[in-house]
C-alpha cells in the first residue's frame, strides 16, 4: 500500500518542478493564513491581515523590531524640531511597482488619505498636518506634544500618489477609499515593498511575486514567489503543514503546538502576545458591581494560571493588568491574585455572602478558546457564591450584544492598535462618553474621572520616562480598584517548515517581514 | 410536458419566494455585517453612517420590497465581503462544488451498484458480509471525522510499529499498514483547466485528480453505505418476484436474468433517492469543502454566515433552492423514460 501511493506522489511532484526566477530570489514559499486580505486597499480596513499585507507589498516610514524599539525603512532618519514637530527625511531613490519615484509629495497623498480613511482617521487624530520642505523631506505636526508620533507613523505605508490619482475608464475617482462595492485601489496596488500582488482570487489564493527593483539591496530575503490561501479550519491548516502542502502556517491552534512540536520536518515559534482577554462587570446593569470589594472578591476568585495553564495549555500569559511585559504601562509588581479565602471574606464583608446571580456572555469563535474560558470563569465565580447564567455566542451575533451590553459581565479581547498602554484604557476603563467615543468598549461601565485624566496627562507627555510611570499608575490604580477582571494575554504561534527560517522575521505585533524570509 | 413544466417552474417560484422570506425574516440573527467590515477602533458615528449607506436602517418590509423588486430583475445585490453581484460570487463558486459531487456521485455509480447486485446475489458469501457490515461503520461515522482520518493516512502519513520490526513477517505487516501520505489535503491544486465562463476545471490536470480523490471520498462516504444497502434490498425484492422466476425456470442464464431483467427494475427507487440524494450532497458539501478548504459554494456560505453577509447568504439559499426544485425535475422525466408507465402530470389513479 506504502509503495503504491509512494510511486503515484512521485510521480505527481515531478509534474510540478518550481519554476526559477530570478537570481538572488528563487525559493517559493506557500503559506497558509486563517484568513485572506479582503481588499488591496490598506487604508479600507485597519485589521491584522490587512496590515500583514502592508507589510509585503508597502514599506512603512518606519517599522518596529522585534524588541518593539524602531527602525528605519522608507523614512532614514527623523529629528524631533519641537515638542509639535517631528522632521523625516526620505529614503532616495526608492521606485514604486508602477515605476514611479518615491518623494514626500507621495508621503502627503498618503497622510491626507489615511485622514480620510473611516478605519485609520481616529488614529491620525492627534495630527494636524504635514509640511513638505522639499522632495526629501517633511515635517509631522501634531495639535499638542504626541508622545505616540513614531508609533503612529508605523502606518504610514507610502501610497504611489501617481497611481492611485485621476480617474478610471468609468469614470470612478482612483483615490476613493469605499467599504463596500469596488474602487481602484482594492482591486490595483502599487507599493514599494518586496511583493508584487500578481493573482488574486478572494477567499482561494493570492500569489506574490519579488518585485525586481526593491530598495532595499540588503535584505536578506530569498523568496521570489509566495503563494498565499487561506485556509480557515484549524485542522486542516496543521494538516496542509505536516502533509508538506504548505511551508508556513499561522495561526497554530493551541490543541496541535504539541504534534508540531513533536513533528520532526516542522519548526514551531511561540510568542507571548499583545492581545489581553478580560471580563468586564457592568455596574450598571448590577448594583453589587458598584461595590469595589464585591469586584476585588471576583478579582481573587478567578485563577488565571490555571486558565492558562489547562484551557491554554501553556499557550497564553496569565495577566493581573492590560499591559503586556514591553508596553510603558506594564508594571511589574502587578501579578495574579488568586485566593478564594480571601474572595469569601471579601464577598462577607461587602454583605453579599450569599452571593447573587448575574448573566454572562462571552463569543465562541472569537478568540481562542474563548467559550471554554466563559465556563472556567462561571465555575470558579461559583465558589463565592456568584451564581452565572452564561451564554456563548458566534462572533457575529456577540457583537451586537455587546453594544447593546447585553449581560452583567461581557468578555472582550483587546489589542492595542498603537502599540500603548493608553489605547487600552481609553477604550476599556474611560468613563463612557457617547459624544467623544471615550469608553467605546468599557462594557463595565467602570467611571473614574481622576484615572482618565492621569491618562489624558501623559497623552501630552514627551519625556518618555515619566510617562511611563503615568501609566503605570494607571495600571496599579485600576488593579486595586479592580476594575475589570484580567485573564491572559494570548499567546502567538507560527509553523513551518525546517528550511524555512521564520523566527527572525516574526513579531509580537504579527505582521512576519517576510520581504526579509530566508528559505534554505 | 408542457402542463409538467408550467407547472415545475411555477412551484419554483414560490419555493423561491418562500425561501428569500425566511432568509430576509433571520437575517437579524444574523448578526451585524459591519463587525467585519470596520476595525474595532471605529467609532459608533462612523458605524451608523454606513449602515445608512448600505441601508439597514430602513424597516424590513422597505429592505425585502427593494430586495425583491431588483430580484424580480435577475439582481440578487451585492456581497458585503466580495464587494461583488452576489449571483456572480456564486458562478465562481459553483463549479468546485458541482466537480466535488461528480466525483463523489461517480464513486458512488461504480461502486454501489456491482456491490450492492453483488450481496443480492449472494447474501450469504462472506464478501457481501464484510461489504454490508463496512457500509454499517462507514453510514454511522460523521463525515468531518472521515476527513480527518483520510488526510492523516494519506496526506500527513502514519508510521506504524505494532509489529516486531525485526522479523521478515513483522517489518512486512508494518509496512503494509503504514502509508506514505502525500496526497493534497487542501484545494483544488494550481493547475486547473479553463473550460468555459466561469468554470475551471481540475479534471483534466493530474494534479487536479489528486486534489479531488480525498473530498470526493469523504464526501461519497456518507451517500455509498445508502446506496448499497438500497440497490441490495431492492434487487432482493426483484429476484424473488414472479417474472424473475419465470425467467429462471425458463432457462435464462443468471447473467441476463441479473442484469437485464432484474436490475432495470431495481434502479427504479434508486434513480427517485439518488436524484434527492444530490440535492443532499450539495448541502453536505459544506462541512466536506470546509475541512478540505475547498472552495466551492458550501464553504463560501459557511464563511458567509460567520461574516454576516446577508446577501450572500440569501443568494445562496435561493440558488441551493432552485438546484433542488430542477434536480427533482430531472428525476421526474428521467423516471418517465425508465418506466413509461409513469404519468407525469399524474391523472387520478
Amino acid at each position: 500500500m506504502k509503495k503504491l501511493i509512494a510511486a503515484f506522489v512521485g510521480s505527481m511532484a515531478l509534474a510540478s518542478a518550481p519554476v526559477a526566477l530570478s537570481a538572488e530570489a528563487t525559493k517559493e514559499l506557500k503559506m497558509a493564513y486563517d484568513a485572506d486580505p479582503v481588499t488591496l486597499d490598506i487604508h479600507e480596513q485597519l485589521s491584522g491581515g490587512i496590515l500583514q499585507l502592508s507589510h509585503m507589498t508597502f514599506d512603512p516610514l518606519l517599522r518596529w523590531t522585534k524588541d518593539l524599539g524602531f527602525e528605519p525603512r522608507l523614512a532614514e532618519s527623523w529629528t524631533r524640531i519641537d515638542e509639535n514637530t517631528m522632521r523625516f527625511k526620505l529614503r532616495e531613490g526608492v521606485t514604486f511597482h508602477s515605476g514611479n519615484e518615491l518623494t514626500t509629495a507621495d508621503v502627503k497623498f498618503t497622510f491626507d488619505r489615511l485622514k480620510q480613511s473611516q478605519d485609520f482617521k481616529a488614529i491620525f487624530k492627534p495630527f494636524s498636518g504635514i509640511n513638505i520642505i522639499d522632495d526629501y523631506t517633511f515635517e509631522l505636526v501634531t495639535s499638542e506634544p504626541y508622545p505616540l508620533l513614531l508609533n503612529t507613523a508605523t502606518y504610514i505605508f507610502p501610497f504611489d500618489s501617481e497611481f492611485y490619482s485621476g480617474q478610471t475608464e468609468d469614470g470612478k475617482d482612483k483615490s476613493a477609499i469605499l467599504k463596500h462595492g469596488n474602487s481602484f485601489a482594492s482591486e490595483n496596488l502599487s507599493g514599494t515593498g518586496p511583493y508584487t500582488v500578481t493573482e488574486r482570487k478572494q477567499g482561494v489564493r493570492v500569489e506574490f511575486e519579488r518585485f525586481d527593483n526593491y530598495w532595499d539591496s540588503e535584505s536578506p530575503g530569498n523568496v521570489g514567489k509566495i503563494v498565499l490561501t487561506p485556509i480557515k479550519e484549524n485542522n486542516t491548516r496543521v494538516s496542509a503543514l505536516l502533509s508538506g502542502g504548505v511551508d508556513f502556517i499561522a495561526p497554530v491552534p493551541p490543541n496541535d503546538l504539541e504534534r508540531i512540536r513533536n513533528d520532526k520536518n516542522a519548526n514551531l515559534v511561540t510568542m507571548s502576545g499583545t492581545r489581553i482577554i478580560l471580563f468586564h462587570m457592568n455596574q450598571e446593569r448590577v448594583e453589587a458591581f458598584k461595590n469595589p470589594k464585591v469586584r476585588q472578591a471576583i478579582a481573587y476568585a478567578i485563577n488565571q494560571e490555571g486558565i492558562a495553564a489547562k484551557i491554554m495549555k501553556g499557550f497564553a500569559t496569565p495577566a493581573a493588568q492590560m499591559s503586556p511585559e514591553g508596553y510603558q504601562g506594564y508594571n511589574e509588581s502587578l501579578t495574579p491574585r488568586f485566593d478564594v479565602a480571601k474572595a469569601q471574606e471579601l464577598m462577607k464583608e461587602a454583605g453579599y455572602e450569599d452571593g447573587f446571580t448575574i448573566t454572562m456572555m462571552a463569543p465562541n469563535n472569537r478568540y481562542v478558546n474563548d467559550d471554554k474560558i466563559a465556563q472556567a470563569v462561571a465555575a470558579m465565580l461559583a465558589r463565592i457564591n456568584i451564581k452565572v447564567d452564561l451564554k456563548t455566542l458566534p462572533k457575529a451575533q456577540y457583537w451586537p450584544e455587546y453594544d447593546n451590553r447585553a449581560a452583567d459581565m461581557m468578555m472582550i479581547g483587546w489589542h492595542a492598535d498603537t502599540e500603548d498602554s493608553a489605547n487600552f484604557y481609553e477604550f476599556l476603563t474611560f468613563c463612557p462618553d457617547a459624544d467623544s467615543g471615550a469608553g467605546q468598549y468599557n462594557a463595565g461601565n467602570y467611571c473614574n474621572p481622576e484615572i482618565d485624566a492621569l491618562v489624558q496627562k501623559a497623552n501630552v507627555e514627551t519625556d518618555l520616562d515619566k510617562r511611563a510611570a503615568m501609566l503605570q499608575e494607571v495600571e496599579q490604580r485600576l488593579y486595586d480598584d479592580a476594575a475589570f477582571v484580567p485573564l491572559h494575554w494570548q499567546d502567538l504561534a507560527w509553523a513551518s517548515k525546517k528550511n524555512v527560517k521564520i523566527e527572525p522575521v516574526l513579531n509580537v505585533m504579527n505582521f512576519p517581514y517576510l520581504g526579509d524570509l530566508v528559505v534554505e | 410536458m408542457l402542463a409538467f413544466l408550467v407547472q415545475r417552474i411555477s412551484q419554483a417560484f414560490l419555493v423561491m419566494f418562500v425561501i428569500s422570506m425566511i432568509a430576509f425574516a433571520i437575517q437579524d440573527g444574523l448578526g451585524d455585517p459591519l463587525q467585519e467590515m470596520v476595525g474595532m477602533s471605529v467609532s459608533e458615528e462612523e458605524r451608523e453612517a454606513i449602515r445608512e449607506e448600505l441601508g439597514l436602517n430602513d424597516p424590513m418590509v422597505v429592505q425585502y420590497l427593494r430586495f425583491a423588486g431588483n430580484a424580480l430583475q435577475g439582481d440578487l445585490g451585492n456581497s458585503y465581503f466580495y464587494s461583488k453581484p452576489t449571483l456572480e460570487v456564486i458562478a465562481e463558486h459553483l463549479p468546485a462544488t458541482l466537480e466535488l459531487v461528480i466525483g463523489a456521485s461517480l464513486i458512488i455509480v461504480f461502486l454501489s451498484v456491482p456491490i450492492g447486485v453483488y450481496a443480492a446475489i449472494r447474501p450469504q458469501a462472506w464478501l457481501s458480509k464484510f461489504f454490508m457490515g463496512v457500509s454499517t461503520v462507514g453510514i454511522s461515522i460523521p463525515v468531518f471525522l472521515t476527513a480527518i482520518v483520510l488526510i492523516q493516512l494519506f496526506s500527513i502519513g502514519v508510521t506504524v510499529n505494532w509489529f516486531p520490526s525485526d522479523t521478515g513477517w513483522g517489518q512486512w505487516l508494518n509496512d503494509f499498514f503504514s502509508t506514505e501520505g502525500g496526497l493534497p489535503s487542501y484545494g483544488r491544486g494550481d493547475e486547473l483547466t479553463h473550460l468555459f465562463g466561469t468554470w475551471e476545471s481540475g479534471f483534466f490536470t493530474g494534479t487536479g485528480l489528486m486534489h479531488l480523490v480525498l473530498p470526493s471520498v469523504s464526501l461519497a462516504s456518507i451517500m455509498l453505505p445508502l446506496f448499497i444497502r438500497l440497490i441490495r434490498a431492492e434487487m432482493m425484492e426483484v429476484l424473488q418476484s414472479d417474472y424473475v422466476r419465470y425467467a429462471r425456470a425458463k432457462g435464462l442464464s443468471a447473467g441476463r436474468i441479473n442484469f437485464l431483467h432484474a436490475l432495470k427494475n431495481t434502479m427504479l427507487p434508486v434513480i427517485t433517492v439518488g436524484g434527492v440524494q444530490i440535492g443532499i450532497m450539495v448541502a453536505y458539501t459544506i462541512l466536506t469543502e470546509t475541512v478540505f478548504q475547498w472552495p466551492g459554494v458550501g464553504l463560501m456560505f459557511l464563511e458567509a454566515i460567520t461574516r454576516s453577509d446577508i446577501p450572500l447568504i440569501v443568494a445562496y439559499l435561493m440558488v441551493v433552492g432552485l438546484i433542488f426544485v430542477i434536480t427533482n425535475t430531472l428525476v421526474d422525466l428521467i423516471y418517465g423514460l425508465v418506466n413509461p408507465t409513469v404519468k407525469l402530470t399524474g391523472k387520478k389513479a
